[in-house]
């Protein structure tokens, strides 16, 4: 429902997730590049590739962001995670030059999300990372705002498409403030409309009639 | 939850008085999986509840039975008490005399408008006591307060010259 009466719950800003939220939850989904400083035993099902009945120590696996969280500790004990390419040295140089060429929804669509909870790992190259994250975010942010305030009654695809996430929300309520705008201007601001709800449902038992 | 963690406290000094600590990494993993499944099943059942909070706004105070076959019994509670509480909240407003705040979202133009049917709907009775046959294309020129819901609920449409 896009309508004025149901807000989801939003995805938590910088390091912080929100437990609640659908998208936090999508994108602790992630999986990140992984070495076991410790034995799992009896997990050896997990790892598909051997048929050990533990995980041993030193294997390198992948695991989602919610596990490797969990088990992390500062002292090392568990886990060691790796960075991702994207937010490596090479994959940096690369946004440093230009921030607006890069296509983020390739790059793993959560690329802002995912990069600010891989902090949690303490990883020396941290604060680059952060501020990789940050200039690339400032050198793409114009032209988001720009083409989501300008572009009107049209096919956006083409714009979006190269976009993370975090960015597509934005342009996603740049336009809805432009449409908001447009049809104040047209006068069909005051005019009463259905509940989104209704006409859903509708759209819904249609296609089921059609099947 | 609380009974959960008592449970994997439990499990480590267990396995660490049994000499098998070595455990503890696969009892915690598995601990991460069951605080995974929770929080997904708490985000899954909270947005629904988000869902049926805007209902009372989108669609009025008694829902369509479609939509009450697909909540659960303590959905229909949660909403009868938000109703409850969104109707106390209304009338208190304005010293005392209540107001409708689900009524007039946006800003009325005028007192009457024009609309038009989408389906039949049977007769409908105005304040003056004219009844009016609301059936499917024909058009009326109506109060505005008395039209909002139905405008809302996909009976009629504002008509806008």
């Amino acid at each position: 429902m896009s309508t004025q009466s149901y807000f989801p719950v939003p995805p938590g800003v910088g390091m912080e997730e929100n437990f609640l939220s659908l998208d936090d939850i999508l994108l602790s989904h992630e999986r990140l590049p992984v070495r076991t400083e410790c034995s799992f035993p009896r997990l050896g099902f997990l790892e598909r590739s051997s048929d050990a009945h533990d995980i041993p120590e030193g294997t390198k696996m992948e695991l989602p962001l919610w596990l490797s969280k969990g088990l992390y500790e500062r002292k090392r004990k568990v886990l060691s995670v790796d960075l991702p390419k994207v937010y490596k040295e090479g994959w940096r140089t690369v946004f440093t030059a230009d921030p607006c060429v890069v296509d983020l929804h390739k790059m793993g669509p959560y690329y802002y999300g995912l990069g600010s909870q891989i902090l949690h790992f303490d990883s020396p190259e941290n604060s680059d990372i952060a501020q990789a994250l940050l200039q690339t975010f400032i050198g793409r942010f114009r032209r988001t705002m720009d083409s989501s305030q300008n572009a009107y009654n049209e096919d956006t695809s083409a714009l979006v498409e190269r976009l993370d996430s975090l960015e597509k929300a934005l342009f996603r309520s740049g336009q809805n403030g432009l449409n908001s705008f447009q049809s104040w201007e047209k006068g069909q601001a005051s005019q009463l409309t259905a509940s989104s709800l209704v006409l859903n449902y509708r759209k819904r038992k249609l296609a089921d009639v059609q099947t | 939850l609380l009974n959960l963690s008592q449970l994997i406290f439990c499990f480590r000094n267990e396995a660490k008085s049994f000499g098998r600590s070595d455990l503890i990494p696969s009892i915690k993993l598995r601990h991460c999986c069951l605080l995974r499944n929770q929080r997904c099943i708490t985000a899954y059942l909270y947005d629904r509840l988000l869902r049926i909070r805007a209902l009372r706004w989108e669609y009025g105070s008694v829902l369509p039975a479609n939509v009450r076959f697909h909540m659960s019994a303590e959905e229909v509670q949660w909403f009868g008490q938000y109703k409850k509480s969104l109707a106390s909240f209304m009338r208190s407003l304005g010293e005392g005399e209540g107001l409708d705040i689900t009524q007039d979202i946006k800003p009325p133009k005028s007192l009457y408008i024009q609309v038009r049917c989408l389906k039949d709907h049977g007769e409908f009775e105005i304040e003056d006591g004219t009844v009016i046959l609301l059936k499917k294309n024909s058009q009326h020129f109506l109060p505005r307060w008395k039209c909002e819901q139905l405008i809302r609920q996909g009976v009629l449409e504002h008509v806008v010259s």
